[in-house]
């Protein structure tokens, strides 16, 4: 009886281990192999139809009420849409968390992601990034009288990010001398903030725009306007969708000129007062 | 498995574990004390004692205890204002341990209070018949033999427990899931391999722990 049991335990440890070797090998085939080159979102939009990974929780950029998602990242993906030829009707959204772009991507379950995407050399491994549409650079929000003018004076201060995220890892490694509260989103962060139990909220300064002008918290915070990073927003597709990212790039450059940006810009984020931004053409990507 | 030979992620491993040690280390003792007195009282002569446990119980066993520990955060530290520490990790792990202990002291009452029922009724009425008050009588005859029969419902009580202190992750405190989501989010390459270390160190530790309740209670059963 008891030799049976230990064998079970065994057994049953042999399994999760086997579990994880499985699923090391199978995520490096998946990096290689998967994604057909016919199957480009060029190809995939003469059918009429894409599929838009996007955020849904931050104001200003992606955020979901009810079914119908609004933001700068989504007027962007109807740049590009119409850009493709893809009506309104046919573009299907779907939300993207941080952690599941790269998979979503290389699964096929969105065709392109516009959702807040910073262009990385490890994230480039993985999948081909157009753009960027726009460069952000981490900074702090704080409240209107606050002494914080930016990261420098940190020292001490309680500072909110969303756990696992690059914001507040820069905070960790950088800035070792404030104190990190990691919560699993920003609007908890910034309830926190409300209430005075931290100093400071940081995070990409547009995301934070967008926070500053909701209508609860109108005229109680500030965001500090002194970026310490620069996190270059690309488009997500395929890695070897070489083409798809060429011709999105084309549309962007299309859009910097007749005005189609400026109008997306101040249709969302630019009612936070902040001017549109200039869409830098020369700095977009190869697509290699 | 390459994310694990760099040091810093190492650590980041290392350190969500040691944190979900001490909130079950603390928690289960927290629990324990609390549920055991928790027991008592749902067993006892006095109807208000008796409408208490059965109230606690009640409350805590029926919420998620998501919520129990948000409400450590937001409630008892944001507007209350209860700190235990100028510390911002140490205060969340202590409101963790608050949030965690409570709820997991309903469980236990109801594991003692059902151990409380195996102990024949004869056992009581011996005791009384000797002029045990009822103190004594719980202390030294029924709860020993009540405890004895429970080992193994609160060995899977407090392995339930070890999980459940991921939760608190979601005050902040940097603890294995929140651990597993920075390196995740650091290495989108390798998220099955991370998911399988953080999922497998849970089961090599938690297994044996099962077995070892189970050994225990076979040990220390009352043989009648």
């Amino acid at each position: 009886m008891r030799i049976t049991r230990l064998a079970a335990t065994f057994g049953a440890m042999a399994l999760v281990l086997a579990g994880a070797a499985c699923g090391g090998s199978s995520d490096k085939a998946g990096g290689s192999g998967s994604g057909g080159g016919a199957s480009g979102i060029v190809g995939k939009a003469a059918g009429g139809k894409l599929t838009f990974g996007v955020k849904a929780d931050q104001p200003g950029l992606g955020l979901q009420t009810g079914s119908t998602y609004t933001g700068f990242d989504i007027e962007i993906s109807k740049i590009i849409a119409k850009g493709l030829g893809v009506p309104e009707s046919g573009i299907t959204w779907k939300t993207t968390v941080s952690a599941n772009r790269e998979a979503y991507i290389q699964q096929g379950q969105v065709d392109v992601v516009v959702a807040t995407y910073t262009i990385n050399d490890a994230r480039k491994q993985k999948v081909n990034f157009a753009g960027p549409y726009y460069v952000a650079g981490q900074d702090l929000l704080v409240p209107v009288n606050s002494t914080i003018t930016g990261p420098e004076s940190l020292t001490g201060k309680k500072v909110c990010s969303v756990s696992g995220s690059t914001p507040a890892k820069r905070i960790q490694t950088d800035h070792k001398d404030a104190q990190l509260q990691q919560f699993d989103s920003y609007s908890k962060c910034v309830t926190a903030l409300a209430g005075g139990q931290v100093d400071a909220v940081t995070t990409d300064d547009i995301i934070l725009a967008g926070y500053a002008s909701q209508p609860q918290y109108a005229g109680k915070f500030k965001v500090v306007g002194k970026p310490f990073s620069t996190e270059p927003y690309g488009i997500g597709v395929k890695k070897d969708d070489t083409a798809g990212c060429n011709k999105i790039n084309d549309i962007l450059k299309a859009a910097a000129t007749d005005g189609s940006y400026k109008k997306a810009w101040e249709d969302t984020l630019g009612k936070s007062g902040k001017p549109a931004p200039e869409l830098d053409t020369s700095k977009l990507t190869n697509c290699s | 498995m390459s994310v694990f030979s760099d040091p810093t992620n190492r650590d980041v491993y290392v350190t969500g574990f040691l944190w979900i040690l001490k909130l079950t280390l603390a928690s289960s003792v927290c629990a324990l004390v609390l549920g055991t007195l928790l027991a008592a009282m749902r067993v006892s002569p006095v109807p208000v004692l008796r409408g208490f446990g059965a109230a606690w119980v009640n409350i805590f066993r029926n919420t998620p205890l998501t919520l129990i520990v948000f409400f450590c955060y937001f409630g008892l530290y944001s507007t209350l204002g209860f700190t235990t520490s100028n510390d911002l990790e140490l205060n969340n792990y202590w409101l963790g341990v608050v949030g965690l202990s409570v709820y997991t002291a309903a469980f236990v009452c109801e594991a003692i209070r059902s151990g409380i029922n195996t102990v024949p009724a004869g056992q009581a009425e011996a005791a009384r018949a000797i002029g045990m008050t009822f103190r004594q009588t719980l202390t030294s005859i029924v709860l020993p033999q009540a405890g004895r029969a429970v080992i193994a419902p609160l060995g899977s009580i407090f392995i339930a427990l070890a999980k459940n202190a991921t939760i608190v992750g979601t005050i902040g405190l940097m603890e294995s899931s929140n651990a597993m989501k920075q390196l995740i989010n650091d290495n989108g390459n390798a998220v099955f391999a991370i998911f399988f270390v953080f999922a497998g160190t849970f089961a090599v530790v938690l297994i044996p722990t099962g077995y070892g309740f189970g050994w225990l209670a076979d040990r220390l059963a009352v043989k009648r």
